[in-house]
């Protein structure tokens, strides 16, 4: 059957985007909010694009939410596609998140880690309480936030550091030979299985959060039985470097917000190493503690593969399920994708269905000639 | 380049803008303002194996002073202006005539500017850390 291309929705596609600016925008006796107002006081809306979006820019992303009308996974699509349009000058030095300038830090298994406790900028012990002085006349006075004289230490422990004498966490160390080997990139190159750790990493640290928690929460709850203990979650600035071509020596374009998050769990015995706890990695641009968590326990639950002496069964261990589907782009894209003409599917499929039904009722009349 | 990069830009633009010996010197434009990605790497565990995290906006330049010292930058974001003023600055950073003067006028404000945004907000999140205290009993054990 020929391709009918169907014409005569120009009109009606150009009316249904300015209905839609117009209620983006909403009341127009109500300020228009700017972009700078969205990137500094929705500023976790903000990372959560920039995390997923898998593009570090809070301008663009702030830009992305407003635009979007605050629909989450609209603008980390928006963000998205405008990368697409930069070329890529090269790649970082790693980040170290050693030398994180700390913003919050807590360990849940250790009480009394090196550094200490460091609550930070959280919603951790607030009351979930509706607070009606934000709505009634704009501003909340703001009450000074103290000043400790004691600051932090300028390099924070980390969780490797306090395990590093008795060596029970599994040894997480560079190959020797990493000058020699490019991470694998999913921007670059198609998902390959099985993945190795640096494409399950990217592919997580871009995942969306609410598949990657919900994943996380089914091991927690029977499906994959990971049992977690948050060794250790930080959130705070880290440098970025660069190795510029022209110069050939590493120089510092910028710093960026991260979190990051090591998950302890399941001692286990590889070959004949002693047995040592298997960790969970996250880390994610922005201020991201619910997904990094997430990604820290379903990294954890996809180490575990029979060559490591476990036993895959959960939906969280299979590798292919997971990277698969935990795409929030490709996955809207290819459910919203029904909302687009299927005519000639539905045509097919309804040839089908009224032929069955035909052959249906030629057996029912058959059957009831013969009783 | 660090105090540069990490600097607001509107801090960047005003300091040159009054850096007015400075901001008269010619110079030429070897690369124009150019923006493009970083593809920012991380690593398993934080000491482990690298994997590619995100990529980041960044800004490129390339200028010449006339005595022939280059300025090249490369700053976080998209802004082109802050990534031209900051290829001058690091030429005439370079330049033994105005390195003092750029020093003065323009990184030293910053830094300072920075180190003290820096030390509040790190005061602010030490006040946050945690002082665990053990409850004493204040009543005599029973005998």
């Amino acid at each position: 059957m020929a391709y009918v291309a169907v014409k005569g929705g120009e009109r009606a596609i150009t009316n249904a985007h300015n209905l839609l600016a117009e209620d983006r925008r909403g009341d127009q006796s109500i300020p228009e909010i700017e972009a700078d107002q969205v990137r500094e006081q929705l500023s976790l809306a903000v990372d959560r694009v920039m995390a997923e979006g898998s593009c570090y820019d809070r301008d663009l992303a702030a830009l992305a939410v407003k635009q979007s009308r605050g629909d989450i996974g609209e603008a980390i699509f928006l963000l998205r596609a405008y990368r697409t349009t930069l070329a890529r000058f090269g790649v970082s030095e790693a980040i170290n998140t050693r030398q994180m300038r700390v913003e919050r830090r807590v360990s849940a298994a250790f009480k009394d880690i090196p550094g200490g406790q460091v609550l930070g900028p959280t919603f951790d012990y607030t009351h979930r309480l509706l607070d009606f002085q934000l709505m009634a006349n704009g501003e909340t006075p703001l009450e000074r936030t103290e000043q400790a004289d004691e600051l932090l230490p300028e390099q924070v422990p980390n969780i490797e550091d306090v395990f590093a004498h008795e060596d029970l966490l599994e040894h997480e160390t560079a190959a020797a030979n990493e000058n020699e080997t490019v991470p694998f990139d999913l921007t670059r190159e198609p998902m390959s299985f099985p993945a190795d750790r640096d494409q399950r990493l990217q592919s997580l640290a871009r995942g969306d959060e609410g598949f990657l928690l919900s994943l996380a929460y089914s091991t927690q709850r029977g499906w994959g039985g990971t049992h977690p203990l948050c060794g250790e979650i930080r959130l705070g600035e880290v440098d970025v470097e660069f190795i510029p071509e022209e110069l050939g020596f590493p120089i510092t374009i910028g710093q960026i917000m991260v979190t990051e998050c090591q998950m302890i769990s399941n001692s286990r015995t590889i070959g004949e190493e002693p047995p040592r706890y298997a960790r969970g990695y996250g880390l994610t641009f922005g201020h991201n503690e619910r997904k990094t968590m997430s990604m820290a326990i379903v990294d954890r639950a996809l180490k575990n593969r029979p060559a490591e002496g476990e036993k895959p069964e959960f939906a969280a261990h299979d590798e292919e399920f997971v990277l698969y589907h935990c795409d929030n782009v490709e996955a809207s894209g290819f459910v919203q994708h029904l909302k687009l003409p299927h005519y000639v599917d539905f045509q097919a499929s309804l040839q089908f269905v009224r032929k069955q039904r035909e052959e249906w009722a030629e057996r029912q009349a058959a059957k009831e000639a013969a009783e | 380049m660090k105090v540069l990069a990490t600097s607001t830009p509107d801090h960047v633009e005003s300091l040159w803008a009054q850096a007015s010996e400075l901001n008269e010197i010619p110079c030429e434009i070897i690369r124009k303002p150019e923006r493009g990605l970083v593809m920012v790497r991380g690593r398993a565990g934080s000491a482990g194996e690298q994997f590619n995290l995100g990529e980041m906006t960044v800004t490129r330049c390339a200028v010449r002073l006339p005595d022939g010292e280059t300025g090249v930058s490369y700053i976080a974001g998209r802004n082109l202006e802050h990534a031209l003023i900051a290829a001058k600055a690091d030429a005439l950073l370079q330049s033994e005539s105005h390195h003092q003067q750029a020093y003065d006028a323009i990184v030293a404000p910053l830094k300072q500017h920075n180190e003290k945004n820096e030390a509040d907000r790190a005061a602010k999140v030490a006040a946050t850390r945690v002082n665990f205290f053990t409850m004493v009993r204040t009543r005599e054990d029973k005998k």
